[in-house]
This record gives C-alpha cells, sequence and structure tokens, in this order.
C-alpha cells in the first residue's frame, strides 16, 4: 500500500511543482497586470501546495526533505504529466493549460476529501478552496477570450486543440490505480477523467470553442513513468540553478 | 524546584500572542486571525498549535517564529510553535472585530461562507472599504498577496482589495 500512496503523493507533487514553475515565469511579463499577479499568485499557492505533498512524503514515509525532493531529483524520478512541463509559449496556451490542468486538480482534491488516507484528506479540504479560485480564474478567460474577437477565438480554439492530447495524459494510469480505489485513498484516473470531461465540456461551449476530438493514440502519456519531453530537462537546470552553486548551502 | 517562581498562565500566552502580528495584515493579530488552534502547557513548556491561511503562505515562517519569541520572553523552559495540519483555516475563523479593523484598514473583509462552497454571488455582495457602497466587481482573484483579491468600486470609482473568503 505504501508505495501505491508514495507513487500518488509524488505524480501529485510534481505536478503541482512543475506547474507552479511554469506558472511564475509569467511574473514581470504578464499581458496586463492583473494577469501578471494571478499568474505569480497561482504559482505561489502550487508550491505551496507541492511542499505541503512532499512534507507528508518525508513526515510519513520518510522520504527526504521538501527542498532536497524538490531541487535535487533527477528528471527521470519526477512523475510530473508531460503537460505541465510544456513552455508557457504565448499567453492563449497559458490560460488554456491552466483552464484545464486546474479543473483537474480541484476534481482531484475534491476526490481525495474523501480519502480513506486522513493526511491527504485532510490537506484536500484545504486546498480545494485555493484551487477553487483557480478555476474560477481560467474559466473567465476561456469565455471571454473565446467570446472575443476573431483573432482571439482562433487562437483559443488552436491553443485547445494542441493542449488537449497532453491534458488528456494527466489520467496516466499505472499499476498503482485499482489498489488506491479498493483501499479507498482515491476513486482512480478514470473517474477523474470523466468527471473532468463533464466539467470542462460545458465551459468549453459556453466560450464558443469545439471540445476537440479525442484520438487514444494521440495522447501523451509517459510523465507519470518518469519519460519526459525535451522541455523538462532545461527547466529544472533552470529552476534549480541557484541551489547547485552551492550544493550544501544552508539556507 | 521550590524557586517560588510563578507559574504561566495560559492567558498570558494568548496574551502574548496578541503582540503577533500578521506581517502581510499589520492590523491584525494571529489572534485576530484565528490561526491559534491550542495552547498546551506543561510544567515550563508550552506547545502553541497554529493553522496557516493559505497552504503556500511565504509569511509562516516569520509568523512562527514570532510567535516564539514573544512567548518564550514569558519565561518558559521550552516553546514550541507546530503547524496543525487537522484544523482547517478558512477566513470564518477570523474573530469578532478583526473584520471592522481590516475594513478601516482599507481591506474589504470576507464574506461569511458557513460551508466550503463558495458561489460567485457571495463574492460579489462586498462592500467597499472607503465609501461602503456594494455597487463594487471584482476585477481579479489574485492582488498583492496569497490572501487579497482586487475589486473596483463604482460609487466612489476607486480600486481596492478584498481578503478573500477561503
Amino acid at each position: 500500500m505504501s508505495n501505491a500512496l508514495k507513487n500518488l503523493l509524488y505524480k501529485m507533487a510534481d505536478d503541482a511543482l512543475v506547474i507552479g514553475h511554469r506558472n511564475s515565469e509569467w511574473t514581470g511579463i504578464g499581458p496586463m497586470l492583473e494577469e501578471d499577479l494571478a499568474f505569480s499568485s497561482m504559482a505561489q499557492d502550487k508550491i505551496g501546495h507541492a511542499q505541503a505533498l512532499y512534507s507528508i512524503l518525508n513526515t510519513l514515509f520518510g522520504e527526504a526533505d521538501p527542498d532536497t525532493l524538490a531541487f535535487k531529483r533527477q528528471e527521470k524520478d519526477l512523475k510530473s504529466c508531460q503537460f505541465v512541463e510544456l513552455p508557457i509559449g504565448e499567453y492563449d496556451f497559458s490560460i488554456v493549460r491552466q483552464f484545464l490542468f486546474d479543473h483537474a486538480e480541484l476534481l482531484r482534491y475534491d476526490m481525495l476529501t474523501q480519502s480513506s488516507f486522513q493526511p491527504l484528506a485532510q490537506l484536500a479540504k484545504k486546498v480545494k478552496g485555493e484551487i477553487k479560485y483557480h478555476v474560477m480564474h481560467g474559466d473567465t478567460f476561456v469565455k471571454q477570450l473565446g467570446n472575443g474577437s476573431e483573432e482571439s477565438k482562433a487562437r483559443m480554439q488552436s491553443a485547445l486543440n494542441y493542449a488537449w492530447p497532453y491534458a488528456l495524459g494527466i489520467f496516466e494510469k499505472d499499476e498503482t490505480d485499482a489498489e488506491l480505489i479498493s483501499e479507498g485513498v482515491f476513486a482512480g484516473e478514470d473517474e477523474l477523467k470523466t468527471r473532468w470531461l463533464q466539467k470542462v465540456t460545458p465551459v468549453i461551449e459556453a466560450a464558443g470553442l469545439k471540445v476537440p476530438a479525442t484520438d487514444e493514440t494521440k495522447i501523451v502519456y509517459g510523465g507519470r513513468k518518469g519519460f519526459h519531453s525535451e522541455y523538462l530537462k532545461p527547466m529544472l537546470e533552470e529552476m534549480t540553478e541557484v541551489t547547485r552553486t552551492d550544493i550544501d548551502a544552508e539556507w | 524546584m521550590e524557586t517560588g517562581i510563578l507559574e504561566i498562565t495560559e492567558e498570558q500566552v494568548w496574551f502574548a500572542l496578541e503582540n503577533v502580528k500578521d506581517p502581510e495584515i499589520p492590523v491584525l493579530t494571529v489572534v485576530d486571525m484565528g490561526m491559534i488552534t491550542g495552547v498546551a502547557i506543561t510544567d515550563n513548556s508550552v506547545v502553541i498549535t497554529m493553522t496557516p491561511t493559505f497552504v503556500g503562505c511565504p509569511a509562516i515562517h516569520v509568523i512562527k517564529q514570532s510567535i516564539y519569541d514573544e512567548v518564550k520572553k514569558l519565561g518558559f523552559d521550552s516553546v514550541e510553535v507546530k503547524v496543525d495540519f487537522e484544523t482547517k483555516w478558512t477566513s470564518d475563523r477570523m474573530k469578532d472585530g478583526a473584520k471592522e479593523k481590516l475594513e478601516k484598514f482599507g481591506l474589504a473583509p470576507p464574506v461569511v461562507l458557513n460551508d466550503d462552497e463558495l458561489t460567485e454571488e457571495q463574492l460579489n455582495r462586498v462592500r467597499c472599504p472607503h465609501c461602503h457602497s456594494t455597487d463594487t466587481t471584482l476585477r481579479s482573484a489574485f492582488g498583492s498577496t496569497l490572501c487579497r483579491a482586487i475589486r473596483f468600486c463604482f460609487n466612489c470609482k476607486q480600486g481596492f482589495e478584498q481578503f478573500k473568503p477561503v
């Protein structure tokens, strides 16, 4: 059981860490001040969530301390999905990713409030309240830009088409899924995916956009097993640049 | 030991905690914020438990240290400040009077949620801290700190910040 739980905690924490770093790349260059603040604040929330999850791994499973887990692991050890590591691209892609990813996050934490693993259930109750604001943000901008000008609509649709197979990769399963379900820890990635489709579909439609067709063969899997795109390594190098200048420094 | 040292009471600890301000909202103390979830004294040691407002709140380390410093002054042999993961902080935990202080500070207080569910309607019933009009709108759910949102008042035509209900 503890391996399945650890796996779940790692993939959630790594997702939060990587998307948190990506969000922070908007700091100072957001298309308007409010969006600069929004992405910066969401970044801070995500890094907080990552830290809380790494702390559970540290205190209850004897894994290394949160800083070590965040800054001193190899690319292949990260269990984040490939969706979160993609570069921020233009604002249309970032907002589409934020919208798709955070709906999955909110639902995942919502399901986890019922978890038989109490530390995660408690954290989930708290985190849910924060992610609600992220979801609200994503929904607002997807609807505004989808229903905006010809250009904004076209950009949103093409960003959505590009993001879709990656977004479905969030729900990549592995051999631990069944165990988590039977132990009442987490209702599973398939259930999450079903709920996610029910949530994002009406918003995409209200935005006047089309839900991309799902081609099962194009879904981007691999991240959960440590196989990443060419984008993660340079990101990790940048993220750990300061730490690596003096690896044993005390902060 | 027969030293005649007076026992430090729980009241004294709570009183000391009133000196610990939230660094991001200097008009509120950690007690006003409802962040303190327990004070347990045994012999000449004390364990204080607290719950952070936002999971990623960067002020948490500063707050923990300030709590330690203030309470240590009372003369305990050991002071431990622990983060309580069991009690979920929500904006409803703010003490009576805290919301008035917030409004005077120019920050619209959070609406009472009573439960988890945050609705758009609740977000839209916010009174401007400057002119008290409720003709206000949400400009951005994110502001200068994790706990603030940016709003605009149509009556006095000014932007203002709100403490987010969570």
